[in-house]
């Protein structure tokens, strides 16, 4: 395996580990953000 | 056009993981490990990484982002089918007959995936029992065991009795899907996407760690797992320069195509997930870790599993032949022949094709939910019914499929009119709906609506004018290369209609019949309208 290889291997796996990690990262971390969704038995019936 | 669908209560994601690990279930499948490396070890390398990215930028999140915000505007008019969605926004029934194809695609897709799914399936329990090890290193023994396992030497070759294992389970795939989506989209398709997902990320870790850990060829010391990786890694390979490898317009055609199928775009599947969010929620953030979910299982994972273990066992002369490489041909009969030869090999390819068909399953279950939705938004059919019917046409696919199967044309045909053509064009249509029809302004307050990460506005110049240009010129190249020997197939010979044209019949009596569909929906949604309170 060549140096150029290494390097681009490297980038494209520390690249997608990075991207993915970082998405990670802001869906855990912003507030409230799985409380946007409700399956229908969390919607509550208000008009009932 | 509001259908009175959106006033009644409706299915919905349960929670935000759950819809990103399903988006990512769907994107992640056999592409990932399977079709990835095959296709950059045969165009450039390591080099192929740079249309890869390209792709990724221009078509890839533009396009993700767009059918993301289409599908859940589509749900905030009430629809969750793709021709519900086109009659919504388009405001014509003329647009549903457009969105036909985001419901007939993935049904017919799924009536060959599911046939692949069972393969998988079937090889693991094979290594499991002892059947292909059995048949060691010998390359005419596994392909004689994939050929009578699919029946591709003669048709009708899978009912002749020799072959129930494999029917049996295909059948049981058919089962575990229909089971799953009877159960519903968070009781089914987003509990079982929760527990897949891990698990296949985790059966490809092991695999990973074995494959990188396997010590060089005792034979030919070359052939090493250093090697093996600057096999697929090298950007500069023989005697070409990267000039030679970039200029090249099959590399870009092959780099985008894979972006394309892998993160599961144009096919309708993210426009029918994404109509049962909730009108404030995000779905750029959502989207991006879906597509960096996939590229991860792509690229990390699939990118070092496949070709550095065959390196090392099989050597470089036979990766360098493109026919032992293709994505069919890398896993069903390259692969096991390295899985014979490694130590512990039965388990590790156990693992492996278990992992594959975890990620069949969950891509499947997807293809059927399209359908599924205008069948009940559009005939009014209780899950029940809808579930039954959908089972019936299914069925009656993978039996003509599966009956065709001599050198698996039939599969090929419709995995050639359906992931390959129609996909192009159903893509760009939504493009450029989403951003001609609901128009730059609006749609970028689309996309913002609920956005957790910052949505740069030059998106929409990407999504209106570079994404359908590229999809255009792209579809131009492949269909100069790809279409004339394909239309040369259909025709009637002396011993009748070939099976390519049969085929394609098939798929033209499947688009009749939703055709009929869409009608009935269109005059549900038109009465719904009328009685609608204005």
């Amino acid at each position: 395996m060549t140096t150029a290889g290494w390097m681009v291997m490297g980038f494209a796996v520390l690249g997608m580990s990075s991207l993915l990690g970082w998405c990670v990262y802001k869906v855990v971390n912003t507030p409230g953000s799985s409380e946007h969704l409700h399956s229908p038995s969390d919607i509550d019936p208000e008009d009932d | 056009m509001v259908s009175s669908m959106s006033s009644e209560k409706k299915e919905s994601w349960k929670s935000r993981y759950g819809v990103i690990l399903a988006v990512m279930g769907s994107a992640v499948g056999l592409g990932n490990f399977l079709r990835f490396p095959g296709q950059a070890a045969q165009n450039g390398g390591g080099l192929f990484m740079i249309p890869y990215l390209v792709a990724f930028l221009i078509v890839g999140i533009p396009l993700a982002w767009s059918e993301w915000a289409l599908g859940r505007y589509g749900g905030k008019l009430g629809h969750n089918s793709a021709p519900g969605i086109f009659s919504s926004v388009l405001k014509s029934s003329k647009g549903s007959y457009l969105g036909m194809l985001g419901t007939v695609m993935p049904l017919l897709i799924y009536t060959y995936y599911v046939i692949l799914e069972a393969l998988c399936l079937y090889f693991a329990w094979s290594f499991l029992n002892g059947a292909i090890p059995k048949l060691g290193a010998n390359s005419e023994k596994i392909t004689g065991f994939v050929v009578e396992s699919l029946g591709m030497a003669a048709d009708g070759a899978m009912f002749t009795g020799q072959q129930t294992t494999m029917l049996v389970i295909i059948l049981f795939c058919f089962i575990i899907n229909f089971a799953l989506i009877y159960r519903g989209l968070s009781a089914g398709i987003e509990k079982f996407c929760a527990w897949a997902m891990p698990l296949l990320v985790l059966c490809a870790f092991i695999v990973l760690f074995r494959v990188l850990t396997l010590p060089a060829n005792p034979a030919h010391p070359e052939q090493n797992i250093v090697n093996g990786l600057g096999f697929l890694w090298n950007p500069i390979q023989g005697d070409n320069t990267i000039w030679d490898t970039l200029s090249r317009p099959g590399v870009w055609l092959a780099a985008t195509g894979q972006i394309f199928f892998s993160l599961s775009l144009g096919f309708g599947l993210i426009l029918t997930y994404a109509s049962y969010l909730k009108p404030d929620d995000d779905v750029c953030l959502s989207s991006l870790t879906s597509a960096a979910g996939n590229g991860f299982c792509e690229v990390v994972l699939g990118g070092m599993i496949a070709i550095p273990a065959a390196f090392i066992f099989l050597g470089p002369v036979f990766l360098s032949d493109p026919g032992n490489i293709g994505t069919f041909s890398l896993g069903f009969m390259t692969l096991p022949n390295v899985f014979n030869q490694m130590p512990a090999g039965a388990f590790f390819g156990f693992l492996f094709f278990f992992l594959l068909f975890l990620a069949a399953v969950t891509s499947s279950l997807s293809m059927l939910q399209p359908s599924i939705a205008l069948l009940e938004e559009g005939l009014g059919l209780n899950r029940k019914r809808s579930v039954a019917l959908l089972g019936a046409i299914s069925l009656i696919g993978t039996g003509f499929i599966t009956y065709y199967s001599k050198g698996l044309t039939a599969l090929d045909t419709v995995d050639f009119w359906m992931a390959n053509f129609f996909i192009f064009i159903f893509a760009t249509v939504q493009t450029l709906i989403f951003g001609w029809v609901i128009g730059p302004k609006k749609g970028y307050a689309e996309l913002s609506a609920g956005a957790e990460i910052p949505v740069p506005r030059k998106i929409m110049i990407m999504i209106r004018y570079v994404s359908p240009a590229y999809l255009l010129v792209i579809f131009a190249l492949w269909c100069k290369e790809e279409l004339p020997g394909r239309l040369a197939q259909i025709k009637v010979t002396e011993e009748g209609p070939t099976v390519a044209l049969l085929s394609l019949t098939f798929i033209v009596g499947v688009m009749i019949l939703f055709s009929i569909v869409i009608a009935k929906a269109n005059k549900r949604w038109a009465s719904e309208e009328k009685e609608e309170p204005s």
